[in-house]
């Protein structure tokens, strides 16, 4: 595993040999034992309670966007735990690796560590996380039945998870990359990292980056083709335009990211020089290109969340948000701007004073429209009557942590100032200052706030806020320290340290994420606790008074949505129906017509996920079968014509009417 | 900006909720997402482009444009492409009078010139490779193998593309579902050629004067 020259291939297996198990590291043997016996146990448990067909019937050939979106939700959770044990894994290596110590973990393992955290919480946490929001609410606030293209968001799914898949993979079968989460080359290339670490990161995000690119392009079409009648652009939920700007930067700047992965593969397989030293390559080619995908994509993840907190601090003040159109050209102007200061993540480079100077100044303007989103929730909350529920209290618990952020961010905008802080712990804690007080927690908001929606039950009120306050003082325990040790100086992806002096300050970020792992815990319990306590959590359609679309109907929604498409009068369309008294309408139901589920999507992901491994091992003759089944799979998917059903009138008024019922009997709103 | 009338009772619910709706139409939605689609394929060649006119003086003591190119080929190849295009055309416009063996007769066509445009480009490769100007010898070479060769598999995803459509079409007719793939295909394949008039300047004609 540790031999620096490439490894002999065969024609059945390439380069994979038993070596390239890594049963000779006890912790990765350890890790593996874990997994395997927890995954048999779910395996089993599915199969003896003959969950396999439901599964596959109602969760992974639908074309259902809500169950999509939860499913994307599931993936992020599920892949948010793994990033976090690498995590943790790094604080603890930290904290102990003074005084001669070498730690716990050898270079090659803590090298593989800090990479697979970085891309994990990005590429398959942060955007399943976001993905899946939008999913579920999307189509939803603006009164559409499904998205444009809903097979095509099946499969997008799946090409995702296929991508996570292989992430995972890599943890047992060789190893994952040592270059850090951007791969810079010239160390990843072929000359420096001759395994397949990066291979297994090039084809990972190639094929988990088919399926954004493609949600993207989905998202993009429903909002602008399925709104509701009367729903202008100006009268969208604020949530549907971030979502929208969010999903216009992933198609502007994905396919960017797809082709500097090809060219750094084909410099890893084909021989070329794009990014070598020599040959006339250029490697400050790649890092200039991958971030220009790269800047935009903190904004995709961060710009849906802004949208949710706009409609948890509107909901919870009980009041319309503050400034609905200045929220709006803020959106866009951040949605520009994302794209002109990519140049702000190498001052160092050394373009000179001119370039720097207009990316530093680009960056710095970034603070303006984000400045005035904040205000507009601080005068939103402004004599509103707040409800100090858990979507709040993760709003408010942002607007703290990423202003600090944020304005940390400004200071290393200024490139003088970014010369000494560059590269340093300092923009570790900026980043996750951001990253984790915006897109995390912006992600549990949207989770507490919507989750009475999908499921039709809140969640468990203080198992909630005991995750929330782990999480909040565990944030600021974990990252505060990294500030202090940024300025002295301490660069980041370092496994030891010589000065002793640094030690407290590891010790009490560690502690910090031991506080959050506690929070994770009391998360996961939350969900457990109120799931068993379903029938007493029970609500209505309407559980928080809401304003917008998706609150006017059932909790769960009924696969069609709406029974009847609503017309939009108001920019907050719900609140508008319940305060003008607008009965529901309870008869003359119609065929509903909807799309039919379908396997393609999870087959032809699958075919990716075959060739994408056999590509990692250099197993030819698997890759080939792998691209002509993801190929001919396709094809064969397009001689069906038949994709759609009609729900039956009579069906329709059935699960109408007994929520018109239920609605009656507790004499709820509406 | 709420709506000032009254709507208690029946007509506010006929106001506020669609009471005769019909479906949206079969691939309502289609044309603006292949659209969305292209501009995305689009970035990907602006991204191989911009690595060509970065990389593409970096010739590393090898070969260089003047050694490598042949004009005439390319003009014959160019020239291979642009037909394949009109006779696409052609087929579109049998499409819209409803003449399937028309239709199907110019795409045929139109495969022949793309299959032709694809041999002259392997061979170009070949005889490339052959006298040792391959991808791997300089970062110029790198550049200009990446985004030609990207194109050109952009070509034969189009002409198994095509391919299927004669099928589907042969099967079916020219029925909604087939004419909005053609349209598709049809885009894509005015695409490519737009593509490779920006590789046909900036690669060949631009490099022989450089």
């Amino acid at each position: 595993m540790t031999a620096q020259s490439a490894p002999e291939t065969s024609f059945l297996f390439g380069r994979l040999t038993l070596d390239a198990i890594p049963y000779h590291e006890p912790i990765l043997v350890a890790t593996f034992a874990v997994v395997a016996v927890g995954g048999l146990a779910v395996l089993g448990l599915i199969t003896r309670y003959k969950l396999w067909g439901y599964l596959w019937r109602e969760w992974f050939t639908s074309v259902d966007h809500k169950k999509i979106g939860i499913m994307y939700m599931v993936l992020g959770l599920i892949m948010f735990t793994r990033g976090f044990a690498d995590a943790m894994m790094m604080r603890l290596q930290q904290a102990i690796a003074f005084n001669g110590s070498e730690g716990y973990l050898p270079a090659h393992h803590y090298d593989q560590v800090f990479t697979a955290h970085g891309v994990i919480m990005i590429f398959f946490a942060g955007m399943p996380f976001i993905t899946g929001l939008m999913n579920y609410v999307v189509p939803m606030q603006i009164g559409a039945r499904d998205v444009s293209f809903p097979f095509l968001n099946n499969f997008s799914f799946w090409m995702t998870t296929s991508g996570a898949v292989l992430v995972m993979a890599s943890l047992f079968v060789g190893e994952f990359a040592q270059t850090g989460w951007l791969a810079y080359p010239p160390l990843s290339n072929l000359a420096y990292s001759p395994n397949v670490g990066v291979d297994y990161y090039i084809w990972s995000l190639q094929i988990a980056g088919v399926g954004t690119t493609l949600s993207g392009i989905n998202l993009i079409v429903t909002i602008l083709k399925l709104r509701a009648p009367g729903m202008g652009l100006m009268k969208m939920p604020v949530f549907t335009w971030t979502s929208l700007c969010a999903n216009i930067l992933i198609v502007a700047s994905f396919p960017v990211l797809t082709a500097v992965l090809a060219l750094l593969g084909m410099d890893r397989y084909v021989g070329t020089n794009f990014f070598t030293n020599d040959f006339g390559g250029n490697p400050m080619m790649y890092v200039n290109l991958i971030w220009i995908w790269g800047h935009p994509e903190v904004y995709i993840l961060i710009l849906p969340l802004f949208g949710v907190f706009s409609e948890v601090t509107s909901a919870f003040s009980g009041k319309k948000l503050f400034g609905y159109t200045s929220m709006v050209y803020a959106t866009v102007c951040i949605t520009i701007l994302s794209y002109l200061v990519w140049l702000h993540h190498f001052f160092t480079m050394g373009s000179g004073a001119s370039v720097n100077s207009f990316f530093g100044i680009t960056t710095m303007v970034i603070s303006i429209p984000t400045g005035a989103k904040l205000f507009n929730w601080l005068f939103t909350m402004y004599h509103g009557r707040i409800r100090f529920e858990l979507p709040m209290m993760w709003t408010i618990a942002f607007m703290v942590t990423f202003t600090v952020g944020g304005m940390t961010g400004v200071l290393l905008a200024v490139p003088p100032a970014d010369f000494v802080l560059h590269n340093s712990l300092f923009l570790i804690a900026h980043f996750h200052n951001v990253i984790i007080g915006g897109v995390v927690f912006g992600t549990f908001a949207g989770i507490n706030y919507w989750w009475p929606k999908a499921f039709g039950f809140r969640l468990d009120p203080f198992w909630g806020k005991i995750s929330f306050w782990c999480w909040l003082v565990g944030f600021w325990l974990a990252f505060m320290p990294l500030y202090v040790l940024g300025l002295m100086g301490v660069t980041r992806r370092m496994r030891v340290f010589d000065d002793p002096s640094l030690q407290i300050w590891f010790v009490i970020a560690a502690f910090g994420a031991l506080l959050i792992g506690c929070g994770i815990a009391a998360m996961m319990t939350q969900f457990a606790v109120s799931i068993r306590n379903r029938e007493k959590l029970k609500v209505d359609g309407d559980p928080w008074n809401a304003r917008t679309l998706e609150w006017s109907t059932s909790s769960p929604p009924p696969e069609y949505n709406f029974a009847f498409t609503p017309i939009v009068h108001d920019l907050d369309a719900w609140w508008d129906i319940k305060s003008h008294g607008v009965p529901r309408p309870t008869e003359g139901f119609r065929d509903i017509h909807m799309p039919r589920n379908t396997g393609s999507g999870i087959i032809l992901a699958g075919f990716a996920l075959v060739a994408g491994f056999a590509l990692v091992w250099h197993i030819w003759w698997m890759a080939a079968l792998g691209l002509v089944g993801l190929i001919g799979g396709a094809i064969f998917h397009t001689f069906n014509y038949d994709r759609d059903f009609d729900i039956p009138a009579a069906l329709v008024a059935e699960t109408e009417g007994a929520y018109t019922r239920l609605l009656a009997k507790g004499g709820l709103h509406a | 900006m709420s709506t000032p009338v009254n709507l208690v009772g029946a007509e506010g619910t006929a106001a506020y909720y669609n009471l005769n709706e019909h479906a949206h139409p079969e691939g309502y939605s289609t044309m603006l997402g292949f659209w969305i689609y292209l501009m995305s394929d689009c970035l990907i060649f602006a991204i191989l482009f911009a690595c060509y006119a970065v990389l593409g003086g970096n010739y590393a003591a090898g070969p260089g444009p003047k050694d490598l190119f042949e004009l005439n080929l390319v003009a014959a190849n160019t020239v291979m492409l642009l037909f394949s295009s009109i006779t696409y055309g052609f087929a579109m416009l049998a499409m819209q009078r409803n003449a399937l063996r028309a239709t199907q007769g110019w795409l045929v066509v139109t495969a022949l010139f793309g299959l032709a445009f694809l041999s002259i480009e392997l061979y170009e490769f070949h005889g490339l490779i052959a006298e040792g100007a391959g991808p791997w010898r300089s970062a110029f070479l790198s550049a200009f193998f990446t985004l030609v060769g990207t194109h050109g598999l952009h070509v034969t995803f189009g002409l198994v593309w095509l391919t299927t459509l004669l099928v589907q079409t042969g099967i079916q007719g020219l029925t909604t579902a087939n004419r909005r793939r053609l349209m598709c295909l049809s885009m894509f394949w005015h695409f490519l050629d737009l593509i490779w008039i920006g590789v046909f300047t900036v690669v060949y004609l631009m490099g022989m004067l450089r």
